[in-house]
C-alpha cells in the first residue's frame, strides 16, 4: 500500500532491492545453521558434556550470538548495502546502544556489590 | 453466591474495593461522573457519535490522529495539574501539628499519579501528537509509513490512560512515586492493587508508544519527498527522527524490567527482591536506562520547535543548521551514558560516580550550542513578538536556569546532598516545564493554525503566558531554597514552621499556572467563537519558511496535490524567494489508506486484558487476549484497506483553495 501511495517517490527512493531477498537455498541454509546453533547448545546442557556451568553458559552465549548473527544475514537479509546503508547504521547504532545498556549495567552492578554487600566485606576483615 | 465463584468471576475486587470511605474521592467521582454524563448526553443529543466515530476515532489520518494525541495530552494535563494543586496545598497546610487534609495513604497515590500522568499521558502525548501532525507536511509526505499502526498507537496510548485514571474510582494507585523502586513495590509491602495498575498502565501505553516510534523513524527515513536529503530536512524532522530511534531503543528496556517486576508480583519470582538472590538496585540501574533517555525523548522534539519558531520569527534562515543536526545526534548518544546520576547515592565506588558525573556535564555542551544557535538566529532579525515566539524566549531564560542547576546535580559530592530533594524536584520541573510543556505550548500555538485555519487568540494567550511563567518561577524557586536547606520530596507533614513560607509562595505560584492553564483553555474557547476574525485562509500566516506552510490550512486530506519537489533547507522560502506558481491543473486521483476500526477495538480489548490482570480475573485476561489475537488475525483479511480520492475530489478541493487565495490578495 506504502509503495502505491508514494509511487511518486520510487524513483528517488529504492524501496528495498529485490536482490535483497533470499532465495529458496539460502532459507534453507539459514535454518539448518540456526537449527544446529540451537541444537549445540540443548545438547551441551542435557549431557553436561562441559566440565563447569559457567564455560557452558558462556558457550551458549557465543552460540546465541552467532544465532544472532545467522538471522540478520539470511532471514532479515541484511547487507552493508541494503536500504541505502541504513540498515547497516541502525545495526551499529543498535550494538552500541545494547553494548553501553550491558557492559555499564555490569560495571554499575559489580560496583554495587563490592560497595554494598556487608557480610561479604565482613567475612572479608576476618 | 459462594465466595469461591464470587472470586472467579470478579477475582480480588469487592465492593470494598471501591473508595467510598475516601470523602475527597466520592466528591470527585461525582463531579467527573455528572460532567461525563453531560458529555455523553450532549453528543447523543447532537448526533455526533456517528461522525466522532467514522470521521476520528477510526481515521488513519496522520493530522486527525495528532490532534487526537493533543487533546489526550490536554485532558490529562488536568488532571494531572488537580494532583499538582492538592499536593501543594497539603504541604502548604501541614504544619505545626497540622496532618493537612490529605491521609498518607491518599497523599502518597496522589503523588505518584502526578509524576505518571505528567510524563507518560501528559508530556508524551503532546510530543507524539506533533511530531505525528507536522513530521509528514515537513517532508512532503501524504501520511505516515503504516497508518493503520498510527491508530493503533494512539489507542493504545488512551488504553493506558484509561486504566491510570480508572485506578482513581475503582481501587487504588501506586503508592510507591512514579518509578515504583522496589523493594517497596513488591507484593510483599504493595500487596494492593496499585502497583498492578501502575504495571499495566505503562504497559499498555508503551506498546503505542514504541510502535509509534518505529512508524515515524520509518516515515522521516522512507517517506521524504524528491530533493529532501537528510541535510535539508527541517530541524523539528530531525529532532523528531533522533527521539524516535531514542523511544525505539529505550522503551524496550522499560517493558522488560516492568515485565520482571510483574513476575516478581504474579508467579513469585525473585529478580527484585531482598532474599534469594535478587537485587532491588538492578531494577534502578534498568529502569534508568529507560528513564534518562526518556527525558530526551520528551525535550528533543521541543529542541526541534524552538528552532522552527526562531527562525520563523526572526524572519531568518536558523543559525548554524548543521551544527544543529549535530547537537541533537550528539545529545542522543550521549543520553545513553549519563544514566547513574540519578543513583549515585546508592553506593558505586568513585570511578563509577566520577565517569557518570563526567558525561553528564559534557551533555551540557551540545545542549549549550544550540543555545547560541537560536541566539544568533535572532541577533539581527526582525523578531516578531507573537504567542510562540515569547514561549521561546521564556523557555531559553527558565532553561539556561535548569540546565546550570542540572550540571551542579552532576557533581557527585554536591548531588550527596542534594539527592532526593527539593532542589531536585526544583530542577527536573525547571527543565521540564521551561523545556517540555513551553516547548510544546510554543508548538501549539505556531501550528495551531495550520490544524484549525484560525489562528489563537493572542489575548487569552498572553495572559496564560503571564500565570504560567510567573506561577513557574513562584512555585518552584521557593522548592531550590527549600531543597538547599535539606528538605526531601514526597513529605506529607513539616515540623519546623520557619519552612512553612516557602510552601505558602510555591502554592500561590501553583494556583498562578492553574489560572494560566484556565486562560489557555479561555482562549481554545475564544479563538472557536472568534474562528472569522482571526481565519487564515493563506495557509502561510506566519510568512514561515518550511514544506507544511505550503499546503492549505487545513490541509486537505491527502496534504499535497503534487508531491512537492525541493532545493534549499527552508523549502517552503525558496519556493516563495523563486516566485512558486500552485499547480492549478492536472490533478490525478490520489491513492488513500482507509479508515478502519481495527485500532481502537484492539486497544480496547488490551485494556481489558489490563484489567483483567490487575485485578485477578483471569478469565477476563485470557477471553480479552483471545479476542485480540483474533481481531489481528481478522484485519489481515480485510482487503479494502485503501481508495483513491477521485480526481473530480482533489479539484474541487484545490480550485475552492484557489478561490480563497485570491479572494485573500
Amino acid at each position: 500500500m506504502n509503495t502505491d501511495t508514494h509511487a511518486a517517490h520510487a524513483d528517488d527512493h529504492h524501496h528495498g532491492d529485490s536482490r535483497a531477498h533470499g532465495s529458496f537455498s539460502t532459507y534453507m541454509l539459514g535454518f539448518v545453521l540456526s537449527v544446529v546453533l540451537t541444537a549445540i547448545p540443548f545438547w551441551l546442557v542435557m549431557s553436561g558434556a562441559l566440565p563447569s556451568k559457567q564455560i557452558t553458559a558462556l558457550v551458549i552465549m557465543a552460540f546465541a550470538v552467532v544465532q544472532i548473527v545467522v538471522h540478520m544475514i539470511y532471514f532479515l537479509h541484511m547487507n552493508t548495502t541494503s536500504e541505502n546503508g541504513w540498515s547497516m547504521m541502525a545495526l551499529i547504532f543498535t550494538i552500541v546502544m545494547v553494548v553501553i545498556a550491558l557492559s555499564g549495567s555490569l560495571w554499575v552492578m559489580n560496583h554495587l556489590n563490592s560497595n554494598m554487600m556487608p557480610i561479604h566485606q565482613m567475612t572479608g576483615m576476618k | 453466591m459462594s465466595p469461591d465463584l464470587l472470586k472467579l468471576i470478579f477475582g480480588r475486587l469487592t465492593i470494598e474495593s471501591l473508595p467510598l470511605h475516601e470523602p475527597i474521592v466520592v466528591g470527585t467521582f461525582a463531579v467527573v461522573a455528572t460532567g461525563g454524563l453531560v458529555m455523553l448526553a450532549g453528543l447523543t443529543y447532537f448526533r455526533l457519535w456517528g461522525y466522532l466515530w467514522s470521521e476520528w476515532f477510526t481515521s488513519v489520518d496522520h493530522k486527525r490522529i495528532g490532534i487526537m494525541y493533543m487533546i489526550l495530552g490536554i485532558v490529562m494535563l488536568l488532571r494531572g495539574f488537580a494532583d499538582a494543586l492538592m499536593m501543594r496545598l497539603q504541604q502548604a497546610l501541614a504544619f505545626g501539628g497540622s496532618e493537612g487534609y490529605l491521609n498518607s495513604h491518599h497523599y502518597d497515590q496522589v503523588f505518584t499519579a502526578h509524576g505518571v500522568i505528567m510524563i507518560f499521558f501528559v508530556a508524551m502525548p503532546l510530543v507524539t501528537g506533533l511530531m505525528n501532525f507536522v513530521v509528514p507536511l515537513q517532508i512532503g509526505a501524504r501520511d505516515v509509513s503504516f497508518p493503520f499502526l498510527n491508530n493503533f498507537s494512539f489507542w493504545m496510548t488512551v488504553g493506558g490512560a484509561v486504566l491510570v485514571m480508572a485506578s482513581l474510582f475503582i481501587g487504588e494507585f501506586a503508592r510507591t512515586g512514579w518509578l515504583a523502586y522496589p523493594p517497596l513495590s513488591n507484593i510483599g509491602y504493595s500487596p494492593d492493587v496499585g502497583v498492578d495498575y501502575y504495571i499495566w498502565g505503562l504497559q499498555v501505553a508503551g506498546v503505542g508508544t514504541t510502535l509509534s516510534g518505529i512508524n515515524l523513524i520509518c516515515t522521516i527515513v522512507k517517506l521524504r519527498c524528491p530533493g529532501m536529503t537528510m541535510m535539508r530536512m527541517p530541524v523539528f524532522t530531525w529532532t523528531a527522527l533522533c527521539t524516535n530511534v531514542l523511544i525505539v531503543a529505550s522503551f524496550p528496556v522499560l517493558t522488560v524490567v516492568l515485565a520482571l517486576l510483574s513476575l516478581d508480583r504474579y508467579v513469585g519470582t525473585n529478580f527484585f527482591t531482598n532474599d534469594f538472590g535478587g537485587s532491588p538496585m538492578m531494577y534502578v540501574n534498568l529502569i534508568w536506562i529507560w528513564g534518562h533517555p526518556e527525558v530526551y525523548i520528551l525535550v528533543l522534539p521541543a529542541f526541534g520547535i524552538f528552532s522552527e519558531v526562531t527562525s520563523t520569527f526572526s524572519g531568518k534562515r536558523l543559525f548554524g543548521y548543521t551544527s544543529m543536526v549535530y547537537a541533537t545526534v550528539v545529545i542522543t548518544i550521549l543520553s545513553y551514558l549519563v544514566w547513574l546520576h540519578h543513583f549515585f547515592t546508592m553506593g558505586s565506588g568513585a570511578s563509577v560516580n566520577s565517569f557518570f558525573g563526567i558525561t553528564t556535564m559534557i551533555i551540557s555542551i551540545p545542549t549549550g550550542a544550540k543555545m547560541f544557535n537560536w541566539l544568533f538566529t535572532m541577533y539581527r532579525g526582525r523578531i516578531r513578538f507573537e504567542l510562540p515566539m515569547m514561549w521561546t524566549i521564556a523557555f531559553m531564560l527558565t532553561f539556561v536556569l535548569g540546565g546550570m542547576t542540572g550540571v551542579l546535580l552532576a557533581v557527585p559530592p554536591a548531588d550527596f546532598v542534594l539527592h532526593n530533594s527539593l532542589f531536585l524536584i526544583a530542577h527536573f520541573h525547571n527543565v521540564i516545564i521551561g523545556g517540555v510543556v513551553f516547548g510544546a505550548f510554543a508548538g501549539i500555538g505556531y501550528w495551531f493554525p495550520k490544524a484549525f485555519g484560525f489562528k489563537l487568540d493572542p489575548f487569552w494567550g498572553k495572559l496564560s503566558f503571564w500565570f504560567w511563567v510567573t506561577g513557574f518561577y513562584l512555585a518552584f524557586m521557593p522548592l531550590y531554597v527549600l531543597g538547599l536547606m535539606g528538605v526531601t520530596r514526597r513529605l506529607r507533614v513539616f515540623d519546623d514552621p520557619s519552612l512553612q513560607i516557602w510552601f505558602i509562595v510555591a502554592g500561590i505560584g501553583a494556583f498562578l499556572v492553574f489560572l494560566g492553564i484556565l486562560s489557555m483553555l479561555m482562549q481554545f474557547a475564544v479563538s472557536f467563537l472568534r474562528r472569522e476574525q482571526l481565519k487564515d485562509v493563506t495557509g502561510d500566516p506566519w510568512d514561515a519558511r518550511t514544506l507544511e506552510w505550503a499546503t492549505s490550512s487545513p490541509p486537505p486530506a491527502y496534504n499535497f496535490a503534487f508531491t512537492p519537489v525541493v532545493h534549499d533547507n527552508d523549502a517552503w522560502w525558496d519556493m516563495k524567494k523563486r516566485g512558486y506558481q500552485r499547480p492549478l491543473t492536472g490533478f490525478k486521483p490520489i491513492h488513500m489508506p482507509s479508515s478502519t476500526g481495527t485500532g481502537i477495538i484492539l486497544a480496547g480489548f488490551a485494556t481489558a486484558m489490563g484489567f483483567g490482570l490487575i485485578w485477578y480475573i483471569w478469565w477476563l485476561a485470557a477471553a480479552s487476549f483471545i479476542a485480540m489475537l483474533a481481531v489481528g488475525i481478522g484485519h489481515t483479511f480485510n482487503y479494502h484497506r485503501d481508495f483513491d480520492i477521485p480526481a473530480d475530489d482533489v479539484i474541487r478541493a484545490e480550485d475552492a483553495r484557489t478561490k480563497l487565495l485570491a479572494g485573500a490578495k
